[in-house]
Order: C-alpha cells, then sequence, then structure tokens
C-alpha cells in the first residue's frame, strides 16, 4: 500500500509544517527541500492522469537567452545552472539514481544567415541590460558548429553556445525527487486534488473532494502548475498562468552521436532522440497535430540529416505553465501569511534553485534582501486611476 | 533463393518473411537489446511485438516479420542500438 | 490492390484491417455502391485467423480445419466487392476527424473518409513468465502464422504452454500435420470452472461445443498433456534450454526444450482506438479493456465504429457478423434510406449463434492471476525490460497509475507502445492498491500507434500558423 495510507493507517495525525500542493518538478523539489530542513511536509497531487508538465518536458538545463527584460530571472536562472551539479549529487546520495546531468555547453542551432544576425542581436541586447551580468557565450560560424557536432547538415548556418548550458534526465529527475522526498520523512498524497483551500486561524485546511480526511498545515506552497490560476485567489494570491502548447517526438535509441546539447534536438541518456520545438497557444488541448509535428520534424533534419531515417516511436504534446509575462512568480500572500506560490515554465533549469534556495526562504518566511521582490504578484497589479 | 544472415549465404522460401527465413534456419535471436543487450528474437510474428528487429541491406531496426526475402538481401543481427547512418 | 499514388483523397469508408470483420464491413460498403479502401498492414488480406489464406502451402481439408477456409470465401467476396484494397498499409493516426494518416511504402498519405470502421482485431495476451524473453520463446499465434503461411513448424523439442481454444486448435493442426509436440503444459485455473459451469448450457448449445469436443479428443488421445500447471519457467542463457513448471501438487518438473509456445488468450488491440479517444472500460469477464459501442459498433467519437475481436475477442464468425452491422450502419448513414434489413437480420441471428457459449469459454479461460500479475525479477514490460518487481516497489512510493509509472520506469515506452505491458501493469498497480483496473486505467496513447520514421513525418504538410509555432527566431 502507499506510503501516505500507511502513515495515517499508523495513527498520524493529519497536520503539517507545510504542504506543498503539486508534485511535480517544482512542489517535489521544494518540499524535498523543506524536508530536508527536518520540517514535516504533505506533498498533494492529482491522479494518473493530468496536465503534467512534468512528464512532458525538454529536460533543457538552459541558461543562454533567457531573461531579456527581466535582468533578475537571467542571474536567477544562471543561479540555479551553476547549483545543479551540488543538487544531482544530493540527489544520488539520498536516492542511488543518476539524474544524468550533462552540463558541457549548449548550441541553439541556426538554419539561415538571417536567424544568426537575428540571434546574435537578441543576445547582445540581453546582455547589455542594465544590471545583467553577462554569462559566458559565444556566436559560432558554421565551421566552429561542425567541429563541435560533426554530423550536422549543410543548412546548419551557425550556433549560440553556451558553456552553461545542459540537460538532465528529467523524468528521473522527478522519481529521484519523490523518493528523496519520502526519505527525509515527506509523506505523498496522490489522487488528492485540492478542491478549496480554507485559510483558519492562520493556519490552512485542504479540502478535497470524495470525502478524504482534511489536511491542515501552518504553512502552504501552491506548486500546482496550471491549478495555481484557481487556487491563488483562495488564499489572496493573484497568479496569472496560462497554459502553451508544445509537441514532442521521440525516436528508437541510437548509438551516442551529440557531445553537445542542441537546444531542439537532444539525445537522451538512453540514446532516444527527442525533437522539439514549437509554442502554440491552444488552451488546454494536449492534442498532437501533424502540421507542427512536420516543421519540427522538418528542421531536425535539416540540423542532423541522418535522423530522417530513425523511427519516432511516440509524440506527445505538454501544457507549459506559462506565467503572464513569461517570468517564475514566487511570492507569499499578504492576506494569509504563510501562504506562498511559486510557478514558471522552466522547471528543469530553475530545480537547482527550487531545492537549495527556496525551502529556506519559505521557512523563514520572508525574502532575503529584495531578490525575490520582482517575481513578486504585485508586477501584475493594475495601477489604480485616479 | 540466396540470401545473407551475418555475411553468410543461406537458402530461403520464396514468401517468407525474414522472420520465419530465420527461424527456418534454427536462429533463435535475431538481435541483441538496446537496453540491456540480451539476446533476443521473434516472438508474435505480427508486428506489434517489435523483438524481431534485424538489420537489412543496411537498414537498422527493421522488422523481420514485417519484411519478405528478396534474393541477394543482407541481413544483420541488430546489435543494441542503432548506429549512426544505418 | 492499390498502391499509395493510386488513392483517392476522400472516401465515403475506410476500414482498417483486413481480418473477418474488415473484411466483411468493406464487403458489405463498396456492393451497396460505398466507395470504399480497405487498408491492411499485412501484404496479404485475412487478418490473423485467416493469415496466409491466399497463399497457404496447404490445400482444404488438410491440417488447417473447416473454419479457416471460410475465410477464403471473406477474401473473395472483398476483392471482387469494388473496393479498393491497399496492403502494406499501416494506419498510424486519426489525427484529424474523417481523416486516417497511413503510412505505405515510407510515405504517409492522410485520407478523408467520411465513416471510418476500425477492424484492427486482438493480439496475444501478455504472458510474463520467468525467462519469457528469452529466444526461442515465442507466441501460439506466431506459430500459428508460421504454419498457415510458410508451412513451418518448430523441429526439435517443443513444449506448448497455456490456456484457451487457440491453445487446442494448434495442437489439433500440428497434430494433422504430423508435427510432434513433447508436452502440452495446460494452465487452465481449475477455480474455473465453477462459474463456467454457470453458463455450460448455453455452450452445449453453441457451436463451439462439438467443434472443441472433437478436437481436445484428438489433442488429447495423441500428446501428453499436463493439467493444472501453476507456474512456468524458460530457463537458459543465450536461448531457450528447457521449460520448468510447477503443477498444484508441488513438484518442479524440468523438460528440455528448444522452443516454447505461449498462449493464454488473446485480448483487443486497442491503441489506434485510445489514441482517437475512444472511451474504453475494463472488462471483468475478458480481464481486459474494451472500447464502449452499441450494438452498430458506433463510439463516442462521431463516425467511427469499430467491429470484430478489437470491440471486444468473440471470435472470427462473430467478427465477421459485427463488420457487416457497422457497415450496414455506415450505408444508412451516408445514403439517408434504411437499407440492408435483410443483412441486419442475417447478421444478427448469426451474431446471436457465435455469441452463445462465450461466456463458458471466457470464463473457463481467464487466464490464472498468477499467469497475469508476475512478481519478482519476471519482466513485465519486454521493450524496456521492467521487472514485476519495479513496478510493485514503485506503487510503494506512491505511483497511483500507469502513466506515473510510465513516466518513472520507462514500461510502455517502447515501440510496442504498451501492447505487450499495459494489461499486466494496469493489473499489478490494481491489486497493489486494491482498487479496480477501471480505477487504475491505462497508458494514455497518441498517434503515431506504429513507429513512423522522422523523414516520413517531416513529409507531412504544414502551414504557416505551424512554421511560426516552429520556427520563431
Amino acid at each position: 500500500m502507499m506510503a501516505a495510507e500507511a502513515a495515517i493507517q499508523a495513527g498520524a495525525r493529519n497536520e503539517y509544517d507545510v504542504a506543498v500542493i503539486g508534485g511535480g518538478l517544482v512542489g517535489a523539489a521544494i518540499a524535498w527541500g523543506l524536508a530536508r530542513r527536518g520540517r514535516k511536509v504533505a506533498m498533494l497531487d492529482e491522479g494518473d492522469v493530468a496536465y503534467r508538465a512534468s512528464r512532458g518536458n525538454f529536460a533543457l538545463v538552459w541558461v543562454q537567452s533567457k531573461g531579456a527584460g527581466f535582468t533578475e530571472y537571467a542571474l536567477w536562472t544562471r543561479h540555479s545552472a551553476e547549483a545543479w551539479p551540488q543538487l544531482a549529487g544530493a540527489l544520488r546520495d539520498d536516492t542511488g539514481l543518476d539524474v544524468c546531468l550533462q552540463q558541457s555547453g549548449g548550441l541553439h542551432l541556426l538554419l539561415s544567415e538571417r536567424e544568426v544576425e537575428s540571434r546574435a542581436n537578441a543576445i547582445k541586447r540581453l546582455h547589455n541590460q542594465p544590471g545583467m551580468v553577462p554569462f559566458d557565450y559565444e556566436m559560432l560560424d558554421r565551421a566552429a558548429v561542425a567541429r563541435m557536432l560533426p554530423h550536422v547538415g549543410p543548412d546548419v548556418a551557425g550556433a549560440s553556445f553556451c558553456p552553461l548550458d545542459g540537460h538532465v534526465n528529467a523524468l528521473r529527475l522527478l522519481r529521484a525527487l519523490h523518493v528523496a522526498f519520502q526519505k527525509h520523512g515527506g509523506i505523498y498524497f496522490p489522487e488528492r486534488p485540492v478542491e478549496r483551500i480554507e485559510p483558519r486561524g492562520g493556519e490552512f485546511r485542504l479540502h478535497s473532494a470524495d470525502n478524504a480526511q482534511t489536511i491542515g498545515a501552518q504553512k502552504i506552497v501552491l506548486a500546482a502548475g496550471l491549478g495555481n490560476a484557481r487556487l491563488g485567489p483562495m488564499v489572496g494570491l493573484n497568479v496569472p498562468v496560462r497554459p502553451q502548447r508544445g509537441q514532442i517526438m521521440v525516436t528508437e535509441r541510437t548509438a551516442p552521436f551529440m557531445p553537445y546539447v542542441v537546444h531542439t534536438v537532444r539525445q537522451t541518456d538512453e540514446g532516444s532522440v527527442m525533437i522539439a520545438d514549437s509554442v502554440e497557444e491552444a488552451r488546454f488541448d494536449a492534442s498532437v497535430g501533424s502540421a507542427v509535428l512536420a516543421v519540427e520534424a522538418d528542421r531536425a533534419i535539416k540540423m542532423f540529416p541522418h535522423l530522417a531515417k530513425l523511427n519516432v516511436v511516440r509524440c506527445w504534446a505538454a501544457l507549459r505553465v506559462m506565467p503572464k509575462d513569461g517570468y517564475p512568480i514566487y511570492d507569499q500572500s499578504k492576506t494569509c501569511p504563510g501562504a506562498f506560490v511559486a510557478t514558471c515554465h522552466s522547471g528543469v533549469t530553475l530545480t537547482g534553485a527550487h531545492a537549495l534556495a527556496l525551502p529556506p526562504w519559505i521557512d523563514a518566511g520572508v525574502p532575503p534582501g529584495n531578490t525575490f521582490g520582482a517575481f513578486a504578484t504585485r508586477r501584475f497589479d493594475v495601477p489604480a486611476i485616479n | 533463393m540466396t540470401i545473407f544472415v551475418d555475411g553468410v549465404a543461406m537458402p530461403a522460401r520464396d514468401g517468407d518473411s525474414v522472420a520465419a527465413a530465420l527461424l527456418a534456419l534454427g536462429h533463435a535471436a535475431c538481435r541483441t537489446s538496446a537496453v540491456s543487450g540480451a539476446p533476443r528474437g521473434p516472438y508474435c510474428l505480427m508486428g506489434v511485438c517489435f523483438d524481431c528487429l534485424v538489420m537489412i541491406d543496411g537498414v537498422a531496426n527493421r522488422q523481420a516479420c514485417m519484411a519478405v526475402v528478396r534474393d541477394g538481401m543482407r541481413i544483420e543481427t541488430q546489435r543494441g542500438k542503432r548506429e549512426y547512418g544505418t | 490492390m492499390i498502391a499509395a499514388s493510386a488513392l483517392d483523397e476522400r472516401y465515403d469508408v475506410a476500414v482498417v484491417g483486413a481480418g473477418p470483420a474488415g473484411l466483411a464491413a468493406a464487403t458489405t460498403c463498396a456492393q451497396s455502391g460505398l466507395r470504399c479502401v480497405l487498408f491492411d498492414e499485412q501484404e496479404q488480406p485475412g487478418g490473423q485467423i485467416y493469415r496466409g489464406i491466399t497463399n497457404s502451402p496447404f490445400t482444404p481439408d488438410t491440417v488447417l480445419g473447416d473454419d479457416y477456409w471460410r475465410g477464403a470465401d471473406l477474401v473473395r467476396a472483398a476483392l471482387d466487392s469494388g473496393a479498393d484494397y491497399a496492403p502494406g498499409a499501416t494506419v498510424w493516426g486519426l489525427l484529424r476527424p474523417e481523416e486516417v494518416a497511413v503510412s505505405m511504402s515510407g510515405v504517409t498519405r492522410q485520407i478523408r473518409a467520411a465513416r471510418i470502421i476500425l477492424a484492427t482485431g486482438a493480439i496475444e495476451r501478455p504472458f510474463p513468465i520467468a525467462g519469457g524473453t528469452l529466444p526461442g520463446v515465442i507466441t501460439a499465434g506466431a506459430a500459428q502464422i508460421l504454419l498457415k503461411t510458410s508451412g513451418l513448424a518448430p523441429s526439435g523439442r517443443t513444449v506448448l504452454a497455456g490456456c484457451g481454444p487457440l491453445l487446442w486448435l494448434l495442437a489439433w493442426q500440428y497434430l494433422n500435420a504430423g508435427v510432434r509436440l513433447d508436452a502440452i503444459l495446460d494452465t487452465t485455473a481449475s477455480a474455473n470452472w465453477p462459474r463456467a459451469a454457470r453458463h455450460a448450457a448455453a455452450f452445449a448449445a453453441s457451436p463451439y461445443l462439438a467443434k472443441g469436443v472433437r478436437l481436445m479428443l484428438a489433442v488429447r488421445r495423441a500428446m501428453r498433456i499436463v493439467g493444472g500447471v501453476v507456474e512456468i519457467k524458460a530457463d537458459g542463457s543465450d536461448r531457450l534450454e528447457a521449460v520448468s513448471y510447477r503443477t498444484r501438487s508441488g513438484k518442479l518438473e524440468r523438460l528440455s526444450a528448444d522452443t516454447l509456445l505461449l498462449h493464454q488468450g488473446v485480448a483487443p488491440n486497442v491503441n489506434l482506438a485510445l489514441s482517437a479517444n475512444i472511451a474504453h472500460q475494463w472488462s471483468d469477464k475478458q480481464l481486459c479493456f474494451v472500447p464502449r459501442v452499441d450494438r452498430y459498433g458506433a463510439t463516442g467519437v462521431p463516425h467511427i465504429a469499430i467491429a470484430g475481436d478489437g470491440a471486444g475477442i468473440a471470435g472470427a464468425e462473430a467478427a465477421e457478423a459485427r463488420g457487416r452491422l457497422a457497415a450496414v450502419a455506415a450505408v444508412r448513414a451516408l445514403t439517408g434510406e434504411h437499407l440492408l434489413a435483410d443483412e441486419e437480420r442475417t447478421a444478427r441471428r448469426s451474431l446471436q449463434t457465435y455469441e452463445r457459449g462465450r461466456a463458458f469459454l471466457d470464463l473457463l479461460y481467464q487466464p490464472a492471476a498468477d499467469f497475469r500479475r508476475p512478481r519478482g525479477e519476471v519482466i513485465a514490460c519486454r521493450c524496456e525490460e521492467v521487472s514485476a518487481r519495479q513496478i510493485l516497489d514503485t506503487v510503494a512510493l506512491g505511483c497511483p497509475g500507469p502513466n506515473q509509472m510510465k513516466a518513472f520506469l520507462r514500461c510502455g515506452m517502447g515501440p510496442c507502445q504498451g501492447r505487450f505491458c499495459g494489461l499486466t501493469v494496469t493489473e499489478l498497480i490494481a491489486q497493489a492498491r486494491g482498487v479496480s483496473c477501471d480505477k487504475v486505467g491505462y497508458y494514455r496513447l497518441r498517434p503515431p500507434v506504429k513507429p513512423i520514421t522522422l523523414g516520413e513525418i517531416s513529409g507531412l504538410p504544414s502551414n504557416e500558423a505551424a512554421v511560426k509555432a516552429v520556427a520563431r527566431e
């Protein structure tokens, strides 16, 4: 039987220091971080079939090009990428699982001179932002790309390269976070979607359907992805997130051929090749569309012509959790102190920060300095008209 | 007709699937798994199990049960993951 | 027979699968004047039950039995009906309403059809045993395909193991062909008899009794049968060398063997239907997921019907009847007239005849629990080599269903797309959690339901919106 049921049957009271709503990469990272700090933590999750960005993403740990127009985000991303090796090591220590972090650098491949120019300008603008700490990057011409990735096709015109970029086995990461969380005494409640949050006397009661026993917690963290939009207002938090569809294909296993990660083509540690990258505003429609797949396939073949022969064994569409301006939202409710929210679309890259930097903040209840101020929800407030 | 199995000339019958031809020759295994390297061979013969993968005429990971033998066909054990260019 | 280039852009009816249901459906549609295409993944019609019927090395009245040769009439009628027969055509997705994505010779066409009839039939049930992935272990269905199409049978020491009507049919066909079986290990669960017996009267009145009894007597007279087998292991290092088994008496026996033929029933091939969001539910009698269909095979998805074993296992004759009924519904919908009343009556009478007695067979041949829910290191997912123990450990981690299980362990991520592990994984999770298989659910499936090359996908039509969604520099 499952851990939560066993714990409750053993007579444990259903009361916790922190209840994290959401068992995806964001929720599980925060929950683990808090459990490691000795808190009594519950992690609540939906059922087997749900909108799970954590199961459908492209698993990149990506720094380059993040944070145009939002310097703090660029810094936060970089901080998380630099914390990633520590995270991977801690998870391996806790679980014996290797999440196969590869951070030898990533290339954003470009298929025409126009694309090269556009990309170079975008990164330059990013670096010129006030307060920006420039990261290492290089614009590579075709010859330089071919030296790093010997199998690129003739259409590849160049790339932007960042040595901090990489990827990880995101599914194993999720599993490792769950194992590590429970190892530190965390209690996991699958199939426990939260219908209603009831703030009561400075604490919180979480109500689910099906007469499931109410869960009580002194603090809560909303890490429910797209569900945060509905839950936030229950504790005085405005969390404008919307679904943004991405479609991915994965091939059969093939011998390793990519020493570096490419932003739309990555070879997993198992040997399969994943192909992305699309952005569609499709509301909650997570169905696959062949037109988008055709374009993704075409570009991937231009990058690596031999991919044309590989068999695609699966396709899926997943819904990114996209905040209104694209940047993470971290905040604590003013009307219900103790209720926090953490949501973003880069759940893999930011796992380092979520596991190592956010838990101390949640524990203390106040953000150190003003670092998280820029990520608060007040940036969405419409100014009052006088 | 003659087919080549891992480079060795073998007889085959017109109309047989590659899987049937291999089994008729006593080859129960046709590949080593890309996951663990374990030897595997045809299992369902109807195209749904993907255990019968072989290299046919230089193309890797072909289902032997879905391909019909041709004179001169080159069939090779599919060793683990598909190699670059195959 | 038609090549990809000769396919029309649009048909009235597209039938997927050329077994008895598909052949009957295509025939009835085409004979009623509808433009019909019959897509067949194989190169010759007949599906699995009538596999090889157009070029069998055997002649009628020998070896394979009369039931098999009935298929020849069905095939002839379909090929003469005016329907376009497209062999070597893998339907890999129903991406948009009234559209079939089909791959032929490495090129995909998207064919429009006002009505789609899925007749993709059944596949062997998973039969997870220790050593079950060793070379030399094949399914009884595979053995039948080898016999029917190539006249091949295993040489050397051969053991047949499992339960169900097809097991006895194969043994009888081998008997007729002079093929020696070293032993038949019968895993029919004795506990099934009382529940099956309640339906014995219907079985006795059905066409299956006489056939079945005749078959089994002949086999029992001639071959060595071990009954009450409760455990089977395939032993060997690089290939099968021996089969170990245990009966209820508890003693472990070992037989040297070169080939082990496994079979414990068939289950609907649900991948294409599930990928089209057709609702399915768990059948406690047949221990598998079956689509929700009405008496004409209509699903909840407009204009898609399912006929044959894909709608629930009932055998070849019932499949043929259901194919006719789906066709009748399509003809009426597209012509606007209440035609084919006689055909419907005949088909329903046939269906009644051939469904009678199935309950008895379903219950008697329900595979025993230990053969559906393996333990320990027995591989449950063949493609990704995931064991039963790993699955149960992950249930204990809190994983509630097969999709989270897939994410954590990769079971169901291989090229077979869960066809050989889905039922096992669902049942293992259901039992460990103490909930129903309906509650646990099944893998979420999407197109392509068969692997397609990336090159082929790149050739699909795109549009400006798609380009904008991807190339965003």
